[in-house]
């Protein structure tokens, strides 16, 4: 297991803090997209592609990289923010989000971006490239430390292809499939408790051979620890349910379930007015109460 | 006249019959020898779509899915992401049927290296019934961007179709049928995918001229209508498109400018198969009568191969009868 020194973790989430700003220039620039995912995956990204994943944002291709599956294809902002920061493409791109001729289509599309792993968006099949991916992986390098990582929303777990790659993942044994819930507990047309109760997650998930392990989302050393653990599972698939708080980050949209799809600027008025919503979100996350310089990169 | 490369003893009694799976179980085997990357997914269907041929010669490159074919489609993508040529075979109905959004989405969108093979396409399925007769697969696959579909005659072709769906680099969809059907190439045909082969070549002698465009496995209900009309007196020719996507349009241009009437016989429904696809080109082309044959906007049902060919009129009978109808 990798440890992650503090000047690291502040480091991280300074580049969260960055990540987020960038999500929202890209939503207001786009004038649609999805808010919360993004917001409350920002920390979860920060710590996979600045420290975690073996890749090469100068070489995309190169082979032995680490896979990154974004199952839940909605939340990109975050992964195109993050790519960005991380240096695939310049950041300036990121403003043209959703636009005519874009590399970052409203979905993530394949072979639009280099570094994109797979085209998602339709729920549920991003799960099973990433059972593909490890079990092709697998019959090449058994005893492979190459990680196959997807992410996946909650709602998301309502889509029944969810299980029969999980059943499939199952099967295998596959150690090197490692998966991420982003548990925000919300999804477009209300709570997931309403929508689809979901619990017991963790049950679900064991039932089916799954290592399963519970962070806060939010805590950069717990969801490392709990990769590091995920690593070193051996006979079984890993996933780490990470408890998120939606639209994390910027407080007046925190937990509300009606940002899930709607960018700032055209969000629930209830505690900003939709004229001011980009600005104090912005303006939030700049400061966050002077607890974090955020970096010049 | 038939074409030279046929085999000899087609519209007689003696010809073979064999199911074309069979054909893709033995060309998949072929292609796992020649390519290592080669790997084959099933959905408790192996046997009958004969994918246990190379599951018995490579079983570390096999993969039991269970009746999961949503989630076999969207594996196999992950695992052409790797540098693997998956091979994934259901019956037609459930694969791509079922699985039509993951097919799209994971695999021709993303431009995946996945080959998918549909079996027991068509009402030929038999006493199953409609739940299992695949009617509608060359339409639904014909529509997706980057979509290569086959519908190979026999089982010598499908053997063909498999090899040469190997070596293509990206998604292709190959169309069998479960019943044992006659044997009508030979190993000497030509395959190409793309390319359309002239079967049958009408008699210069006769003034009327039909020109019948048959794809799968009723290729041979179509040579034997044509050979009937022919002694009646009507110049018939048989063009065989295995490939219904891409379409070939020179063999079609030259087709068309050679016959009165054009006459299009599938497995299919005729909305959005092979007579969809060539009244699309001819209509812009060389506008001329097209008369469909194929299921008629309706479903299948249970019944022997035999009756249920005759009942939606695709038997050789009911070919010449709506041919002679028509002229």
């Amino acid at each position: 297991m990798y440890y992650i020194s503090n000047p690291e973790i502040k480091n991280l989430e300074s580049k969260a803090n960055d990540i987020r700003q960038s999500v929202i220039e890209m939503l207001v620039a786009a004038g649609s997209g999805h808010t919360a995912g993004p917001l409350d995956m920002a920390d979860i990204f920060s710590l996979l592609y600045f420290s975690v994943l073996k890749h090469d944002p100068k070489n995309p291709d190169w082979e032995d990289r680490d896979r990154v599956v974004l199952s839940a294809g909605h939340i990109c902002p975050v992964l195109y923010a993050t790519m960005a920061h991380a240096g695939y493409f310049p950041v300036d791109e990121l403003l043209t989000l959703r636009k005519l001729g874009t590399r970052l289509q409203g979905h993530p599309h394949r072979t639009a971006l280099p570094g994109l792993e797979t085209s998602s968006g339709p729920l549920g099949s991003g799960l099973s490239q990433a059972v593909g991916m490890a079990l092709a992986e697998r019959m090449d390098n058994p005893y492979t430390s190459k990680f196959i990582y997807c992410i996946t929303g909650d709602g998301e777990l309502n889509e029944g292809q969810i299980w029969e790659a999980a059943m499939l993942a199952g099967k295998e044994q596959l150690h090197n499939l490692v998966v991420i819930v982003d548990r925000n507990a919300i999804q477009i047309d209300g709570y997931t408790k309403a929508v689809m109760p979901l619990e017991s997650l963790r049950d679900k998930f064991e039932s089916f051979n799954f290592d399963v392990q519970e962070v806060d989302g939010h805590n950069i050393r717990m969801v490392n620890d709990a990769i590091g653990k995920a690593q070193s599972v051996y006979g079984q698939p890993s996933v780490i349910i990470a408890h998120t708080i939606a639209s994390k980050g910027v407080d007046v949209f925190e937990r509300d379930f009606r940002w899930h799809g709607n960018p700032p600027g055209k969000g629930p008025e209830d505690r900003v007015p939709k004229g001011e919503q980009a600005e104090v979100a912005l303006e939030k996350l700049r400061t966050l109460g002077g607890l974090i310089t955020p970096s010049d990169s | 006249m038939f074409a030279e490369h046929l085999d000899k003893k087609i519209c007689t009694t003696e010809v073979d019959r064999v199911p074309n799976r069979n054909g893709y179980g033995e060309g998949l085997k072929k292609a796992g020898e020649i390519d290592q990357n080669i790997v084959a997914l099933s959905a408790d269907l192996t046997g009958s779509t004969r994918t246990n041929i190379f599951a018995e010669a490579f079983p570390e490159r096999f993969v039991q899915v269970g009746i999961a074919e949503q989630n076999m489609a969207s594996v196999a993508s992950g695992m052409a992401a790797m540098g693997k040529v998956p091979f994934i075979a259901s019956y037609a109905m459930f694969s791509p049927g079922r699985s039509w959004e993951q097919v799209r989405t994971t695999i021709a969108y993303n431009e995946s290296n996945v080959k998918i093979i549909g079996a027991h396409a068509g009402v030929s399925v038999g006493p199953d019934g409609a739940t299992h007769q695949a009617i509608e697969d060359m339409a639904i696959m014909r529509v997706i961007p980057n979509m290569v579909v086959l519908a190979p005659c026999d089982a010598i072709e499908a053997r063909k179709a498999t090899l040469a769906a190997a070596e293509y680099v990206g998604p292709v969809y190959i169309r069998l049928a479960r019943d044992k059907t006659p044997v009508v190439t030979t190993d000497e045909s030509p395959f190409e995918i793309g390319k359309a082969e002239l079967f049958m070549k009408k008699d210069a002698a006769h003034k009327k001229t039909v020109g019948i465009i048959v794809t799968g496995v009723l290729a041979h209900n179509a040579l034997t209508a044509a050979q009937k009309l022919q002694e009646e007196g009507v110049g018939v020719s048989v063009l065989h498109m295995a490939t219904i996507k891409p379409l070939d349009t020179k063999a079609l241009d030259t087709f068309a400018s050679e016959h009165d009437i054009l006459v299009t016989v599938e497995e299919h429904q005729v909305a959005g198969g092979l007579g969809s696809a060539v009244a699309e080109y001819i209509s812009q082309t060389n506008p001329k009568k097209i008369i469909p044959i194929g299921i008629h906007d309706e479903f299948g049902q249970s019944g022997e191969p035999e009756e249920l060919l005759a009942h939606y009129g695709l038997d050789s009978d009911s070919i010449i009868q709506i041919i002679r109808d028509t002229i």
